[in-house]
């Protein structure tokens, strides 16, 4: 349903302008500014104590910045307690009231406001997230996935101008995460209302959001869409944080029209000039980057029939693990150490074992560049600012 | 598909130039404070302070009394009550160590081997407390009669020939001896003793035992190694609570007990109410409790665990 | 050869059960001689079955008029002592202050200090004060020593409490007073209740700092204090056995209720 009540379609943009949130002398936001569309589902991505659930709940007006505004389409509301926001939050573990029932659970803003007769909506915002039947139970005897649909049903039926929701998937596990993933995306189709997600998993992030902002260390690293920040990453921040990627450090060797052409270990390779974000001069350092999706592998003797025109470079298989869907191969390569090749297992090639002889080769418009002044590890798990999965403390 | 009807009215915009509501309550944790602190420090601090200036006051009833910085009279009180002192440590200590002893392996009882008894078993440990323990106390007077069943046990199997020749009992009696009031102390605080070194217990993984067996230690060093230890924090806030109300204690000694039981508390409530010498029971007092403060400081010291409240 | 085996296993139980026992023998005692008809003033020695005492529970004079003012006090301090601790318990848990340590001592002192050393310094200061001694001072040393019970009780309720949660009813509307009485109050109710429950067991057993602070006035402890040395009537006994025994029941009512309701919600 896409309401046309008032509440949600005028003006309901969610505008930071200069966000900042300092502890003494540690900033855990950095003068930020963004704007997330009315009507969008749009995602805080990063890992933990970048700064994402600190701009969530300064939005809700649990914190308070340090300098800048919050404007919820026209209005003002930085200076503004939560409680007279008319905006609501889906809490990282739920935070359901231990000592209500489920209805009362839901009916809790409602009742806040004033408003005596909350039977019919309560009972309708239930059916929408299918608890009906267990509206009279108390939290602790639903499930996890249970008491989080009551915690959306709590926070939509005061139909926020924007709903927020920290980490509102992490304590589930994987196979119910995948589930409440379309089932968040459902409800957020039909209500229409502004949703701003909180996460740490990128694949969350993809899977729901219309927009991802990524940050890292207090600051948005890259704004887009999920297909745009996976093919076109402007960081290895970025690159590393949003899936795999492979580094090749090269240098310009020439640069002409639509191509740069660059060298690496005595060979060339070639990247579209329309998807490098690089300063690219002849004779300068260039980063270049590719998916292991994109790769093709070949063995070393059939490297005649790889068609002209492809990026290849040459390398000897150090690991393959077969993980179904795919092969995944560790290669080294002289310009480039463990480089990560996924292979469709459609047809293997049993010639493919560690210590095989091999050509990567792939599509140059699958190829981007990045500044070369910045580490390659940027973004990976165990590098500083990014734990593991899943330990983000509000 | 569900429809939402009824939506609420939008919210008020804020005033302008309304002041913003931030930083609120920065009065409020001293306005919560205020009348309990007042009331702790008038009647609390102020006494102990009080007391401390009675403590060096010389003078009589019927004259008043003035501040004379006479502190010879903790001297006096040293060297009149030391044996009263003397045995409140003793009897406090003794009362606590068998508190532990006898305490310990009922709150592993409860802890690990009670199953469905374990709240039947603690509310059995609770309920004495719903009886004054004044009137339990007095129990204590029949148990030990002379000549009672238990005593007679006791005589028949030598046992006070033995605590006779310790000196803690006399003449085939119980009553009326050292071994009355330690027993009596141990029976009036053991619940102190019980109730945290079962909250410790009660904390503890018991796949650690698995664990700990796995590891090929015996039931008896999985205890030394693993239960005890991660124990301490009960054994530590149970020994205070017991050793420190017991040692101030003066109930046991007097209706348990006789002339030559007496404990530094018996002193100074009979100083305090009966012989009406002010200066020489709040001596008295406030060396109790400063030796009290003592003990448990270097013991929470020692034993390394700050955070007993 | 098995019972030795037996008894090495079973070494914990049957210690256990023995200090069970050493606890529970003086109520059993107390309960038995309830039924005595003793013969001189004293109630020590078993001498004959009765129910006398049962019949005529406040046949002693004195004894009924202590045990109701010892319930009054019990009554006026564990409302004071509940009111002014969770006042504290939550300052100390919810906010930041200067002179946080010095406010935790003075919690903590008075529940590590002997009974009579307290009981001295309060009477020092009410004679200096020259105030009249009776109900009135022993209800203000009462609710003293409750106090810090309560606190203790309650912040550890406090502690435990998601701190999401008050943030959850902010976010919904509820203002700081609302968000107080409908969410942080009911949650801390039970860390509340025991801290009274304590404060009320301990103000009605109190007999040291009583006897201190208490003047002529007689309260139940009192009683039984005076009683042991003139001599013990079979009433006290009595009173001691039916507050074992609605204790218990209480206890054993609370739970099955509980019980069922956890049932039916399932």
């Amino acid at each position: 349903m896409k309401t046309t009540d008032g509440t949600t379609t005028a003006g309901g943009d969610v505008r930071l302008t200069g966000i900042t949130k300092s502890y003494g002398d540690f900033t855990a936001v950095h003068p930020l500014d963004l704007t997330v569309p009315q009507g969008s589902f749009f995602a805080l991505l990063g890992a933990s104590g970048c700064g994402k659930t600190t701009t969530l709940r300064m939005i809700a007006g649990l914190e308070e910045p340090t300098a800048g505004t919050v404007h919820l389409g026209d209005q003002d509301v930085t200076a503004l307690p939560p409680y007279k926001r008319p905006v609501n939050t889906v809490f990282q573990s739920y935070a359901l009231f231990p000592h209500l029932d489920i209805y009362e659970n839901v009916a809790f803003g409602l009742r806040r406001r004033g408003i005596k007769s909350v039977k019919k909506q309560v009972e309708e915002m239930l059916e929408l997230v299918q608890l009906g039947e267990q509206a009279r139970k108390k939290p602790h005897q639903l499930s996890g996935g249970q008491q989080q649909r009551v915690a959306v049903a709590r926070a939509l039926i005061n139909h926020p101008k924007v709903l927020l929701l920290d980490e509102p998937l992490g304590a589930l596990d994987l196979k119910l995460r995948r589930q409440m993933q379309l089932e968040l995306k459902r409800i957020q189709t039909e209500v229409g209302i502004t949703f701003v997600h909180v996460t740490h998993d990128q694949e969350e992030a993809m899977t729901m959001a219309d927009c991802v902002a990524v940050m890292n260390a207090g600051r948005v690293e890259q704004l887009g869409t999920p297909a745009d920040l996976y093919e076109n990453p402007r960081t290895t921040f970025v690159a590393n944080f949003l899936g795999t990627s492979n580094f090749i450090e090269a240098e310009v060797d020439s640069a002409s029209g639509s191509q740069i052409v660059l060298k690496a270990g005595g060979g060339k390779l070639v990247l579209p000039e329309a998807r490098n974000s690089a300063p690219a001069r002849t004779g300068g350092k260039v980063l270049l980057g590719v998916r292991p999706e994109k790769i093709s592998l070949t063995h070393a003797d059939e490297a005649g029939e790889i068609p002209e025109g492809r990026n290849r470079i040459t390398g000897r298989i150090a690991h393959s693990s077969f993980i179904g869907v795919s092969t995944q191969y560790v290669i080294d390569s002289p310009v480039c150490t463990a480089f990560e090749v996924y292979v469709q297992n459609i047809d293997r090639d049993p010639r493919l074992v560690p210590g095989a002889e091999v050509v990567l080769h792939w599509n140059p418009d699958h190829t981007f560049g990045l500044d070369a002044a910045q580490s390659l590890l940027a973004g990976t798990v165990g590098s500083a600012g990014v734990g593991t999965a899943g330990e983000e403390v509000a | 598909m569900a429809t939402l009807t009824e939506a609420p009215p939008p919210l008020a915009p804020p005033a302008p130039g309304a002041k913003p509501p931030r930083r609120r309550g920065r009065w409020t944790p001293y306005l919560l404070l205020l009348p309990g602190l007042l009331w702790l420090v008038v009647f609390f601090a102020l006494p102990v302070i009080y007391q401390a200036s009675t403590s060096v006051q010389t003078g009589s009833l019927e004259e008043g009394y003035k501040v004379t910085w006479h502190f010879a009279t903790y001297w006096d009180a040293l060297s009149e009550y030391w044996p009263q002192f003397v045995r409140s440590v003793v009897y406090a200590a003794s009362a606590t160590v068998l508190c532990l002893l006898l305490g310990y392996p009922l709150a592993y009882l409860i802890a690990f081997r009670a199953g469905r008894w374990r709240n039947l078993i603690m509310i059995l440990v609770i309920a004495p407390f719903f009886t004054s323990f004044l009137i339990r106390t007095l129990a204590w007077k029949t148990i030990l009669a002379d000549g009672g069943p238990v005593v007679g046990a006791l005589d028949a199997l030598h046992v006070l020939d033995v605590t006779a020749f310790l000196g803690w009992t006399a003449d085939d009696r119980v009553l009326a001896t050292p071994l009355a009031v330690v027993c009596g102390l141990t029976y009036n605080f053991l619940p102190f003793m019980i109730l945290p070194l079962y909250t410790s217990l009660e904390r503890i993984d018991p796949r650690l035992h698995e664990a700990a067996n796995d590891l090929y230690a015996k039931p008896s060093t999985t205890f030394r190694r693993v239960t005890f230890p991660l124990s301490m924090p009960g054994v530590v806030s149970g020994t205070l609570l017991t050793f420190i109300p017991a040692s101030g204690d003066y109930i046991n000694a007097d209706l348990l007990g006789s002339t030559d039981t007496r404990m530094v508390g018996n002193v100074i409530q009979s100083q305090f109410l009966r012989i009406l010498d002010y200066p020489t029971a709040a001596a008295l007092s406030f060396i109790l409790m400063a030796a009290i403060l003592a003990v448990v400081t270097v013991y929470i010291r020692k034993s390394g665990t700050e955070d007993l409240v | 050869m098995a019972f030795v085996t037996w008894f090495k296993r079973n070494v914990v139980v049957v210690a256990g059960l023995l200090t069970l026992a050493y606890l529970l023998l003086p109520n059993v005692v107390v309960t038995v001689f309830s039924f005595n008809r003793p013969k001189g003033r004293f109630n020590y020695e078993w001498q004959q079955f009765s129910t006398d005492a049962w019949r005529d529970p406040c046949g002693v004079s004195g004894l009924c008029e202590s045990l109701g003012l010892s319930l009054q006090l019990a009554f006026w301090a564990t409302l004071g002592a509940t009111l002014l601790g969770t006042m504290i318990a939550f300052a100390l848990v919810r906010y930041r202050f200067r002179a946080r340590g010095a406010v935790n001592s003075l919690i903590f002192l008075p529940m590590a200090m002997p009974e009579v050393v307290m009981a001295a310094s309060l009477l020092t200061l009410f004679l200096n004060m020259g105030a009249e001694l009776g109900f009135w001072t022993i209800l203000i040393a009462h609710i003293m020593f409750c106090l810090s019970f309560v606190v203790v009780a309650v912040k550890a309720r406090v502690m435990s409490m998601d701190p999401r949660l008050e943030q959850a009813a902010q976010d919904l509307y509820a203002g700081p007073a609302q968000t107080f009485l409908r969410v942080t109050l009911p949650i801390a109710a039970p860390g509340i209740a025991a801290g009274a429950l304590l404060a009320f067991a301990l103000s009605f057993d109190d007999f040291i700092i009583t006897n201190f602070t208490a003047g002529s006035t007689v309260t139940f402890p009192m009683f039984v204090w005076g009683s042991a040395q003139r001599g013990t009537p079979v009433q006290i006994n009595v009173i001691g056995t039916a507050m074992f025994v609605v204790a218990v029941l209480l206890v054993l009512v609370s739970m099955a209720v509980g019980n069922r309701r956890r049932r039916q919600k399932a």
